[in-house]
């Protein structure tokens, strides 16, 4: 990793991950990397370091943090979360961090795609005749779309992407 | 006892094997299962990109269960934690209650957080009891050998499932094997993530996350990893052949959800139970339980 440069902090950022929901345990680590430890991901991928994460928010790397494409590698499996002594619930604090990525426009396509279909349909996937047929042949009864709720209950995305701001996704 | 069943999103499309097997087995027990049809996807899928979303989506389903004044049983764990998780955060943060209930009111919901949401193995566990499940089989699984797989959202956060089992030691779902019959082996990987998250992020993640289990349980001899999770079922079943394929280790593990090992138990047969629905055919295990 390149030299961290002062200049480029942003000191707010800490505080804005902490008034995320999920994000408020963010400034109590001390640091003891039980949470690495426990990480299945890190091992694999050595760029999923939740507590290298946690010290990066915490000094304000906004931009390494939100524009990068590892944070978008934990797996949600608790595992840090069940360990940390200082109840930081960082499983949490990820969401938090990703929440935030995704007001900067900085989102993996698929997951966009995913809640266009929820949007549409209120579901994953969209269940057709097809489906239902299949359904009807081993005894169970129809699925039936609700799909005017979610319309109402999702709002239209408003997010833009920020024109000062390179996300690797987007460029993919 | 009565409760509304929650099938989500990838069950009633995808996993016909594990909802018929569910629906019989909850049957034979005398567990009478309601559905809802307007229950929607969980949630899950939204927590990345926006929690409120995730949770608006959550709290729908939950007042929809309110409202018919009954509990939830779920067959996906990432549905059962996340439903689970709304429910508690509704019914414990006046401040959340207060925002989510703003956004459910266009719908005509509302939701106070007090509906109980268990997945079907907590059910079982809870409502029938190991005992009683022993009591009903009339054919054990004698010689059938069964390596469990929990899943994360089984067991954690274990803040959520306090009273119910350990994340580090876990045993219901051992037991819930044991009481058909059939043996259970203990492995090192028990407790492995299976990586399913991941898997429209990084493949290659997901696929290593997966690998161990696969060739730990492939290695042991056992008829069949048992699943409670399609999130898990994607990764074991579905990745298994590209895994093998990628590492080189010979894989060919069976893979079956916990209420069709049940239901043989019970005495259902395997083409009730959806068998040739799964994907690797437990053909073993099936010819020592049904000749």
């Amino acid at each position: 990793m390149p030299k961290i440069n002062l200049n480029e902090l942003d000191p707010e950022f800490k505080h804005r991950v902490a008034e995320q929901p999920g994000g408020e345990g963010l400034k109590a680590c001390f640091g003891c990397k039980a949470c690495t430890a426990a990480c299945p991901i890190q091992p694999i991928d050595k760029r999923y370091d939740p507590r290298k994460i946690i010290r990066m928010a915490l000094l304000g790397m906004k931009k390494q943090v939100l524009e990068s494409d590892f944070i978008w590698l934990c797996s949600s499996c608790y595992g840090c979360q069940e360990v940390c002594p200082q109840n930081v619930r960082f499983t949490e604090v990820m969401y938090a961090i990703k929440n935030l990525a995704a007001q900067e426009a900085c989102i993996p396509p698929g997951l966009t795609a995913q809640r266009s279909l929820l949007k549409k349909h209120g579901r994953l996937y969209e269940v057709g005749e097809f489906e239902n047929e299949k359904r009807l042949k081993i005894g169970l009864p129809p699925i039936i779309e609700h799909a005017e709720d979610f319309d109402v209950l999702l709002p239209d995305q408003t997010v833009e992407k920020d024109p000062g701001h390179s996300s690797t996704f987007h460029n993919s | 006892m009565e409760t509304l069943l929650y099938l989500g999103c990838t069950v009633p499309i995808r996993n016909l094997n594990y909802e018929v097997s569910a629906r019989l087995t909850a049957k034979a027990l005398g567990i009478t299962f309601r559905d809802i049809e307007e229950f929607g996807c969980c949630g899950f899928p939204l927590k990345s990109l926006n929690v409120e979303d995730m949770m608006v989506t959550a709290a729908r389903n939950l007042a929809l269960a309110e409202r018919e004044d009954l509990d939830i049983c779920a067959l996906c764990n990432a549905c059962a934690g996340t439903l689970n998780e709304v429910a508690h955060q509704v019914r414990t943060n006046p401040e959340i209650r207060e925002k989510i209930n703003r956004r459910l009111k266009p719908l005509g919901l509302r939701l106070d957080g007090n509906v109980k949401v268990r997945n079907y193995m907590r059910l079982l566990w809870e409502e029938i009891g190991i005992e009683g499940i022993a009591k009903a089989v009339t054919r054990p699984l004698n010689g059938v050998t069964l390596a469990p797989h929990y899943g994360c959202h089984y067991l954690k956060p274990s803040e959520l499932n306090v009273g119910f089992d350990s994340p580090e030691v876990p045993r219901t779902l051992s037991d819930l094997i044991t009481a058909t019959g059939a043996k259970v082996i203990n492995y090192p990987s028990l407790l492995d993530c299976c990586g399913g998250g991941l898997l429209g992020m990084s493949e290659e993640v997901a696929n290593a996350m997966a690998v161990r289990k696969l060739q730990e349980v492939s290695a042991s001899g056992a008829h069949a990893l048992v699943l409670v999770c399609p999130f898990c079922n994607v990764m074991y079943e579905g990745q298994q052949k590209k895994i093998a394929k990628s590492t080189g280790i010979d894989l060919k593990t069976p893979v079956v959800y916990y209420p069709q090992v049940l239901g043989l138990a019970l005495g259902m047969t395997s083409e009730e139970l959806g068998f040739k629905l799964n994907r690797i055919k437990p053909k073993e295990l099936l010819e020592i339980v049904e000749g």
